[in-house]
This record gives C-alpha cells, structure tokens and sequence, in this order.
C-alpha cells in the first residue's frame, strides 16, 4: 500500500462508503431474522401470537423491505459510490447531497417498516410503501442520480468503466419503475391511505412491470456493476471480453423490461401479453449466461485463488448461482411450467436462489473486500469469513431444495384427479403436506442468518481493528512531530 | 466494426449513455403497457360488475391492510382444476374497480375470487377469529382484533372522492347519479352516492349483520361483506362461453 491514508481520505469520500457499508451489515441481520419468523409463523402458526403488528401479512413486507432495499439497497449505494470513484479516480460530486442519501435512505427503510406493522400498505409486492414514503424515495433517488453522473462527469479517465453503465442502468431503471408504479391518489394530504390511479389489468400490467424490473434492476443489474468491479479487482485480472459485456449490458437492459408479465400467465391479462413476456424471458437467457461467462471466466488462469481464498468462493458461487436462477427463471415462464408452478413455493425457492445465492452472496464477496480497504486494516479473521461461507452455502440449498420439493408438490397436488374425475386432494391437505418442508426451509434460513451474524462480528471487529491501527498511527506521528 | 464505433462514443459520454440506456429500458413497458389502455377488447363487456359499496370498500381497506394478498390470490385461471375448486375463471371485467388490484402471487392459502356466498357469515367470522377452530391444518394467523376494533369510517367520504379520481364512478352530483341510474339501476346508484356514504354504510351493516353482533359496526362486518360479495358480482348463467373467449 504506498498510498498514504491521509492522501486517500482527500481523493475519495470513504466516509459514506463507510457508513452505508455498515447499514448493509444491520440491514441484513435485521431483515433476515425477520425472514426467519415469518418462515416460522407458516410452520408454527402460534408464533402470530394474535398481535396485529407481528401478523405474517404485515410482518411480510418488512422483511422484504429490509432485505431488498435495506441491505441491498445500502450494499449498493456503498459499492456504486466506492466503484465509481475508483474507476473515475475522482472523488464524489454533491456536497450535501451525499449525506442526504444516506440518512433520507435509511429514514425510509425505518419509516416503511414502521408503517407496514402499523398496517399502511398500498397491498402492491415489493411497493407497499404508501405515497409520503414513495415521495421522499423519489427525491433521494434523484438526488443519487445527480451524485452518480455528476462523479462521472468530472472523471479523469477518458473511459466510463462496465460496472458504472450497470449502476447507471439501475439507477435510471428503478426512478422510471418507481414513479409509474406508485402513480395514486390520496384519499387526504394528511392521510396515509391513498388507491392507486390504475385498476386490475392494467394496475397488474404496471405492478409486475416493476415487480419483475426491482429483479431485473434492483437486484441484477446493479449487483452485477458489483461484478464487473470486484470480481476482476479481486482476481487480479481483467474482465474475460470487454465484447462480451456491451452485449450484456444492451441486452439486458433492453430484455428485462418486457419480461414482467410472465407473472401474469393464464390470468385476466391478455394473452399476447403474456406470450410477449416469455418469448423475451427465454431470449433473456443469452445475456446472462454470457454475463455468468463473463464473469466466471475472469479467473481464467487464477483457478487457484479458489482453493483458499473465500471472498473469490462468495464472488464465483454467487455466479453459479445467478446462472442457476437465470436458467430457471425462463423455464418457469414457458406457460405449461408455469401452469405447475405459479401460485405454489417453488416461486419463492426461486426468488431465493437468486436473492441468497447471488445478490447476497456477491455483496458478502464485495463487502469483505471493500471493507479491509475502507478501514487500511486486514479482515480480523479469514477463518470465519470461510465459516460465514459454509453456513450460507448450506442455508441456500436448504431452502431452495424445500421450496422445490414444497412448490412441485403443491402444483401436482393441487391438479391431481381420482379416478372418477374428482379432485384427489382438498386445499388444506396441500397445507398440511407443506409443514415438514416449511420447518426445512425455516432451518435453511437459520443456517443463513448465522452466517450472517458471523460476518456481523467479524466486520465489527475489522473496524474496531482499523480504527485502533489508525489512532495509534496517528498517535506515532503526533509523538514524531514533537 | 460499426457497432464498436458507436460503442466507444456511449462510453465516453455520460449524456449519450445516459439517453441511449434510457431508450432501451423504455421500449418494453411502453409496447405492453399503453395498448391495456386503447384496446377495447381488454376487459370484457359483462353485466353485473359494480364499484364496491361503502361497507364493502371498508372490508378491502382492511384485507389490504392486513396483507390478505400475500397469501390468497383471487385470479381463478381457466384450468379444470381450478374450475372444480374455485368456480368459473376470473374475467378482467371483475377487477375493472380493483384500486389496487389483488390478484396475488402466491397460494399459502386458498383463491379467494369467488369466495362470496360459498360460506356462511358465522363461518367467516369464526375462521378469521380462529381458523384452526374450523380448519385443524390451516396456518393463517388469528384476526380476534376485527371484532372487537369499531370501524372507522369518518374519512369514508374522502376515500370515495379518491377513488372518484381514479375513475370509479361513485357519484358527486345529480348528473353522475343519473348515469349510475342508467348503467347500474336505482338500488345500486344509491349505494354509489358520495353523498350518503356513511347512511349507507351503517345501513348496510345493520341489514347484514355480518359479524354476528348488533351492538355496533365492527371491522368484521366490513370484512365479511367485503368477503361475500367476492365473485358474486357477474351471473355466468347469462353468459354464453364463446363470447367471453375473443377477450383472451
């Protein structure tokens, strides 16, 4: 390291990477142990407890906006900030901006839960925040926006990096996503409450839209600019095919946008529709796969580092796992499968494999790189990150194999005819059937969030670690000049 | 060779970046979303669709509040399962009033479109105290809170202003009443009146009686009648199965 501290605190603003790093950190705990007791309630349905708040319809939402835009959301802001500044060898544009989005980030994830156990929701998934929370998102956003493309006006560089296009592309993404999706009326300026400007189809049309683009946005695109940037960095080597990663990024950007309606097979909404939404599902596969190829091919030549290094395992498991989710995505929304599986777990045994196996795992690979950097320091411990790395590892397949197995079994069950043509099972057989599978995936979800307080600990320690290195550094250099 | 020229001038300015990724991410949603909006044969023609009645309403206030949507569905599809356990398959039609719409994503448990008038008030109210009282193997959570919570309907007005917005005709004024008149007949047109909302809503409860309990309007009314009349709206016995198919 022959860059002096000091000198880098001058040509990068570590701070908010710093800060939005930790809020990732909380935000997962957090957000995890609330997936953990609603996975609980729907095995042991006491655990409601008859308290409206802690209810699996209000608690549901918390735990998905914890998840999603809590920890994804803050992992994101820190890595598009640490990223762009890195490549752009610029620091930040926005002044007060900066902390804006940061703590104006942080009041909407409290306030959103807050709200949803309170019982405000617009009963739109992945958008239950009701109208003043949408509101301050959408200046926050902009204000993120104007950060991001401000860094890269005054970059140094002649060339905007790959992983900058991604963040860019999310960032535009979720601000159009977001504003058409939350277009409502109020029933009062001083009222929650507000219905939303669209009805049935076409307010499905519009929620899966954006349902399927938080995917493809959210929780792809911008977590591959995380990609683009860590995996070489880590490695130590270039991208595979810069060629390969333009037709990525245009693919995908143009692709993802058509596909949300395969949410929406054999419904209300029309069928070509539909038939549109798949058709670009299954082309979608080609820029992923190549992307995955990208990705995974980088360490051409470095297959080494996998043998012990585990911050590579996160960053090339998380891959495998995005190839794996990418490839079942389009097979689901092939209509005679999603006859089968629409309604059922396996839909969220997929949601999973993508949201554990590759957004979670690839932000846990990038965190405990960016971290020791952020701080000057080591990681405390490497042997916990490879604990951290076994626990999530199980965790995922736990919960994916029992939503498989819970999801096809609901789905056969629910179309299976005796012999005199009658339904073989009512619904609640299928219930019942579903209990050992539920505690599974509750299990799954334990092995997870284990994983994710070892990380907490040992993230804890690293800085505590690098804050004492730089005091007494600091403290030598005092003593030195006197 | 043409497409690595064009590429280096994206990636050297941020403007042209920016508006270039802006076109590509707009194409999807604008090809599939605006023609919902212009083409007539989205939502079928049907008789018997209605906005929601106050009491009603209230009930879908609560069933959103609640997060109903993220364990029942109510979008029936045209399979001979789900005709055998559910009834006939949902139209667009029946959700045309639906701000937001609650078709759902996820089964835990059952479809809830054409729930109304399969159970009896006595069971709703029962099942949503304690489901496991009259289904052992359910996981839903206990609701004893609806019964003994009164409803609020003070801001009953400003909801159906509200929803007056988005384009359901609840009727602000003599001439929308007419047209209520003219479209879904006198009994109706009532209902629908801003106007005599909160009448209506009380009317509606004490008539119905749904939670079981006279001495005051509970959330359990609203939600029961708003889980009755789910599905009930449209007489398929007047509806001949080739007309409905041009809509699909």
């Amino acid at each position: 390291m022959s860059e002096s501290h000091a000198a880098l605190a001058e040509q990068y603003d570590y701070d908010i990477i710093k800060k939005f790093s930790i809020m990732a950190i909380v935000w997962a705990v957090v957000g995890m142990a609330a997936g953990v007791y609603i996975a609980s309630e729907l095995t042991w349905p006491f655990l409601n407890f008859d308290i409206p708040y802690l209810t699996f319809g209000r608690f549901r939402p918390v735990h998905t906006g914890a998840v999603i835009f809590g920890f994804g959301g803050s992992a994101l802001f820190a890595t598009s900030y640490y990223v762009v500044q890195r490549t752009c060898q610029t620091r930040l544009w926005g002044g007060g901006l900066i902390p804006f989005t940061f703590w104006g980030w942080q009041a909407i994830i409290v306030l959103a839960a807050v709200s949803y156990v309170l019982g405000f929701s617009q009963g739109r998934e992945y958008a239950e925040m009701e109208w003043p929370i949408d509101l301050l998102i959408e200046v926050v956003w902009v204000a993120y926006l104007a950060i991001f493309v401000g860094t890269l006006m005054k970059r140094k560089q002649p060339h905007i990096y790959v992983a900058n296009w991604f963040y860019l592309g999310f960032i535009l993404a979720t601000a159009l996503l977001h504003t058409f999706n939350n277009l409502a009326v109020p029933i009062g300026l001083f009222s929650m409450k507000s219905y939303s400007l669209f009805s049935g189809t076409q307010d499905a049309m519009v929620q899966w839209w954006y349902g399927h683009n938080a995917v493809g946005f959210f929780l792809t695109a911008a977590f591959l600019g995380m990609m683009y940037y860590f995996v070489p960095k880590h490695a130590g080597r270039p991208v595979y095919s810069y060629r390969l990663s333009i037709v990525h990024f245009w693919a995908l950007s143009f692709m993802y946008m058509w596909v949300g309606t395969h949410h929406l097979h054999w419904t209300a909404l029309p069928d070509w529709a539909s038939t549109l939404g798949a058709t670009f599902s299954i082309m979608l596969l080609l820029p992923s796969w190549g992307g995955m190829i990208n990705g995974i091919m980088t360490l051409s030549g470095a297959w080494d580092k996998l043998r012990n290094d585990y911050v590579m395992r996160f960053l090339i498991v998380a891959l495998s796992f995005y190839g794996m989710s990418t490839f079942e995505g389009p097979l689901m929304s092939l209509k005679d499968v999603n006859a089968l599986s629409h309604y059922t777990d396996w839909t969220v045994g997929h949601v999973h494999s993508g949201a554990l196996g590759w957004v979670a795992m690839i932000s846990f690979g990038s965190l405990y790189h960016m971290v020791p950097d952020l701080w000057r320091t080591k990681m405390h411990s490497d042997r916990l990150v490879g604990v951290h790395f076994w626990l999530a590892t199980i965790g995922v397949l736990l919960y994916i194999t029992a939503m498989w197995i819970s999801g096809i079994s609901q789905g056969l069950m629910w179309r299976a005819f005796d012999d005199y043509g009658n339904l073989q099972y009512s619904f609640v057989e299928s219930v019942a059937a579903m209990h050992p599978f539920y505690m599974m995936r509750a299990i799954g979800g334990v092995f997870f969030l284990t994983g994710m307080c070892v990380m907490a600990y040992n993230i804890y320690m690293t800085i505590r670690q690098g804050v004492r290195q730089a005091d007494a550094a600091t403290q030598t250099a005092a003593v030195a000049a006197a | 060779m043409l497409k690595n020229i064009k590429s280096e001038i994206l990636e050297t300015n941020v403007g042209v970046l920016l508006v270039a990724t802006m076109i590509a991410i707009s194409i999807g949603g604008m090809v599939e979303i605006a023609p919902l909006f212009l083409m007539k044969d989205t939502v079928e023609k049907v008789e018997g669709v209605r906005p929601y009645t106050p009491l009603e309403l209230r009930g879908r206030d609560i069933y959103i509040r609640e997060g109903c949507y993220l364990c029942h569905s109510q979008m029936i599809r045209p399979f001979r399962d789900e005709q055998l356990r559910y009834g006939h398959y949902s139209l667009a039609a029946e959700s045309k009033y639906d701000h937001p719409f609650q078709w759902g994503s996820k089964r835990t448990g059952p479809d809830l479109a054409r729930v109304g008038a399969k159970y009896s008030n006595e069971w709703h109210v029962q099942h949503l105290i304690a489901p496991r009282s009259v289904v052992p193997e359910s996981v839903m959570p206990n609701y004893p809170w609806l019964l003994t919570t009164p409803l609020d309907y003070s801001d009953l007005q400003d909801r159906l202003r509200a929803l007056r917005i988005t384009g359901v005709p609840y009727s602000a004024s003599q001439v929308e009443y007419e047209q209520n008149v003219k479209q879904f007949g006198a009994a109706t047109a009532k209902e629908l009146d801003i106007a005599q909302a909160q009448k209506n809503l009380i009317a509606q409860a004490e008539a119905g009686n749904y939670d079981g309990d006279h001495s005051g309007i509970s959330e359990m009314d609203a939600l029961v009648a708003y889980l009755q009349v789910l599905g009930t709206m449209v007489d398929f016995s007047k509806i001949k199965p080739e007309d409905l198919v041009k809509y699909r």
